[in-house]
C-alpha cells in the first residue's frame, strides 16, 4: 500500500481576502425586493391597526367608553388575538411574509413574549417560562425606558412637556 | 493508513452493513419521503420537549439500522454519535439508553462524515468490528438554541436555511455485504470572515471547497472517479459559491455530478418559502446519505461517491460577540462492495 499523495499542490488554494470574499459572497446573495416587502408590511401593518381601530370603536359604542378609556381594553384584545394566534403556530407564519408589518404594533411585543413563554415552558415555570419570557422583549422595554427618559430630557428643556 | 496530508486510506475495507433514516413532517413532504425508514407526522413526536424528541430520533435510528443490517444489539461495540445541542445531550443521552461504550463528537453539521469517518477508523485499525456512527437534529431545538423561539414571527433572509428534522445511523463492520468505505478526507476549519449566521451556506463554502480539493490531492483522484460528489448543507447559495471556486481553482468538477444534500431533502419550488435557501443541520447530510444515496449504491446505480458533510463551527455566544464563523468539512468516500 502506497501512502505517497499523487499531485500535491496541483489546484489553486483559494487566494481572496476576507474583504474580497465577503464582496464575492455578497453578489451572490438573492436580492430581496424592498418595495415588495414595504408593501406587505404596510398592507399587514396597517390590517392589524385597522382591526384595532374597529375593536377601539367597539368600546366605544357599546360599553359608552370615551376614546381614552377604550385604549386599554382595545390594547389588551389585541394582545389577546396575538397570543392566541402565537399559540395556534399562524403568527410565525404571518411573519414571514408581512415582516415588520407584524413585528412594529403591539401584537408583535405579545407575539416575543408569548413565544419564548411557550419555548421555555419545558424548563419549568420560574426558570423556564418566569427566566426566558422577556428573552426578546425585555430589549424593548430597556431601550423604550431609555427612549422616553431622553425625550423627557428634550420636553423639560425646550418647555413643552408637563401640560 | 495515513495518505497525503489528512487522508485516512481505509485498505481493510470497512463496509456499511446497515443503515437507517428518521425524518420529521417536512422531510415527509420532501421528493425523497420514500426513502426514509420512518416518517414522524408531527414535529413534537408525542414527547414533552423538543430536546427529547431529537433524543427519540437518535434512538430510533439507531434501532432500525440495528435491524437493518440484520446484527443483534450486543454484537456492536462502539457508539460514535454527535449533535448540535450544547454538550451534544441528545447523542449522550441516546447513548445512555443504547449502553455501549460511547465517543461523542462534535463537529456541528459536519458531524454526520466525522463520526463515520471514525466510526471506518475504527473497524479498519482492528479496533472493533461492528461500530454504530450516528446523528441527529431537530428544527425546534436549533431554533430555539441557535436563533429564536419557533413561534417567534420574524421574517428569515433568502440566505437562511431549515435545520432538517431527523435521525441518521449506520452500521460500519469489518465484513459483509454493503457499501465500502473507501477513504475519508479530515477538514482543516476555514474562515474567510462571514459573520452573518444566516448565511451559513456562504460561510462553509471554502470548506467544503478546501476539503475537496486536498481530498482529490491525497488520493490522485479526479472528480471523474466519482459518479456523484455531494456537500452536505451549502443550501442554493452556498452550492453555487463552492461551483465557482472549485471551477476558479481548477478541480474539474463538471466531470462529475456535483449536488448538495440541503437542496435534495426538499421540495425548493414548492417548501421554498419555508426553507428559503435549502436545509442544514447534521441530520441533512445524514439522512440523505444514509435513507438516500446508499441505496443507491446498493442497487448499483452509483459505483463511487465523495460525501463532503459541511459545518458551522459557532455558537449563539460567539456571533453576538461579533466573530465570523470558523467552518469545517469531512469527506467520506463510499463505493459499492464487491
Amino acid at each position: 500500500m502506497t501512502t505517497k499523495s499523487a499531485g500535491s499542490g496541483k489546484y489553486k488554494k483559494i487566494a481572496m481576502s476576507s474583504k474580497e470574499y465577503k464582496q464575492f459572497a455578497k453578489n451572490r446573495e438573492p436580492s430581496r425586493s424592498i418595495g415588495k416587502n414595504c408593501l406587505r408590511a404596510f398592507l399587514v401593518g396597517g390590517g392589524i391597526c385597522l382591526i384595532g381601530q374597529c375593536v377601539q370603536n367597539m368600546f366605544m359604542h357599546y360599553f359608552k367608553m370615551s376614546q381614552t378609556q377604550a385604549g386599554n381594553p382595545t390594547v389588551a384584545v389585541m394582545i389577546l388575538l396575538a397570543v392566541i394566534l402565537t399559540c395556534l403556530g399562524v403568527y410565525d407564519k404571518l411573519a414571514q411574509w408581512a415582516g415588520a408589518g407584524s413585528a412594529v404594533p403591539v401584537t408583535g411585543f405579545a407575539n416575543s413574549m408569548c413565544s419564548a413563554a411557550l419555548e421555555h415552558r419545558s424548563e419549568g415555570l420560574v426558570l423556564g417560562v418566569g427566566g426566558h419570557m422577556f428573552r426578546l422583549a425585555g430589549s424593548v422595554i430597556v431601550f423604550g425606558t431609555v427612549a422616553a427618559f431622553f425625550v423627557g430630557i428634550v420636553h423639560l428643556i425646550l418647555g413643552t412637556g408637563g401640560q | 493508513m495515513l495518505r497525503g496530508k489528512q487522508t485516512w486510506w481505509f485498505e481493510n475495507r470497512p463496509v456499511i452493513i446497515g443503515s437507517a433514516a428518521i425524518v420529521g413532517p417536512d422531510e415527509g413532504d420532501g421528493p425523497l419521503a420514500s426513502c426514509f425508514d420512518l416518517v414522524h407526522p408531527e414535529l413534537d413526536m408525542q414527547q414533552k420537549s423538543w430536546e427529547k424528541a431529537e433524543r427519540l430520533l437518535m434512538e430510533q435510528a439507531a434501532d432500525f439500522a440495528i435491524r437493518n443490517a440484520g446484527i443483534r444489539k450486543e454484537q456492536l461495540q462502539f457508539y460514535v454519535g454527535g449533535d448540535l445541542l450544547n454538550q451534544i445531550i441528545s447523542s449522550s443521552f441516546a447513548a445512555r439508553d443504547l449502553g455501549l461504550p460511547y465517543l461523542g463528537v462534535f463537529g456541528a453539521c459536519s458531524t454526520s462524515m466525522e463520526s463515520l469517518a471514525l466510526a471506518a477508523l475504527l473497524v479498519n485499525s482492528r479496533s472493533a468490528t461492528h461500530v454504530l456512527a450516528g446523528v441527529c437534529s431537530h428544527n425546534c431545538t436549533a431554533e430555539k438554541q441557535f436563533r429564536y423561539p419557533t413561534e417567534y414571527g420574524s421574517q428569515k433572509p433568502p440566505t437562511a436555511q431549515y435545520t432538517v428534522t431527523g435521525g441518521g445511523a449506520a452500521i460500519v463492520a469489518e465484513a459483509g455485504a454493503g457499501p465500502v468505505i473507501s477513504c475519508a478526507t479530515i477538514g482543516k476549519i476555514v474562515d474567510l470572515g462571514i459573520t452573518d449566521p444566516f448565511n451559513m451556506g456562504a460561510a462553509m463554502a471554502p470548506a467544503a471547497v478546501d476539503t475537496i480539493q486536498a481530498h482529490l490531492e491525497d488520493t490522485g483522484r479526479t472528480p471523474k472517479d466519482y459518479d456523484l460528489i455531494v456537500t452536505g448543507d451549502l443550501a442554493s447559495i452556498g452550492h453555487q459559491i463552492a461551483t465557482e471556486l472549485l471551477e476558479r481553482s481548477g478541480v474539474p468538477i463538471g466531470e462529475t455530478q456535483f449536488g448538495d444534500c440541503g437542496l435534495m431533502i426538499y421540495d425548493m419550488e414548492k417548501q421554498k418559502q419555508l426553507v428559503q435557501a435549502g436545509g442544514s443541520g447534521c441530520a441533512c447530510s445524514a439522512v440523505v446519505t444514509y435513507g438516500h444515496l446508499l441505496d443507491r449504491i446498493r442497487k448499483g446505480e452509483l459505483k463511487r461517491m465523495l460525501v463532503v458533510a459541511t459545518g458551522a463551527l459557532l455558537s449563539p455566544l460567539s456571533y453576538q460577540q461579533g466573530e465570523s464563523i470558523p467552518c469545517i468539512a469531512h469527506a467520506v468516500s463510499i463505493e459499492g462492495g464487491q
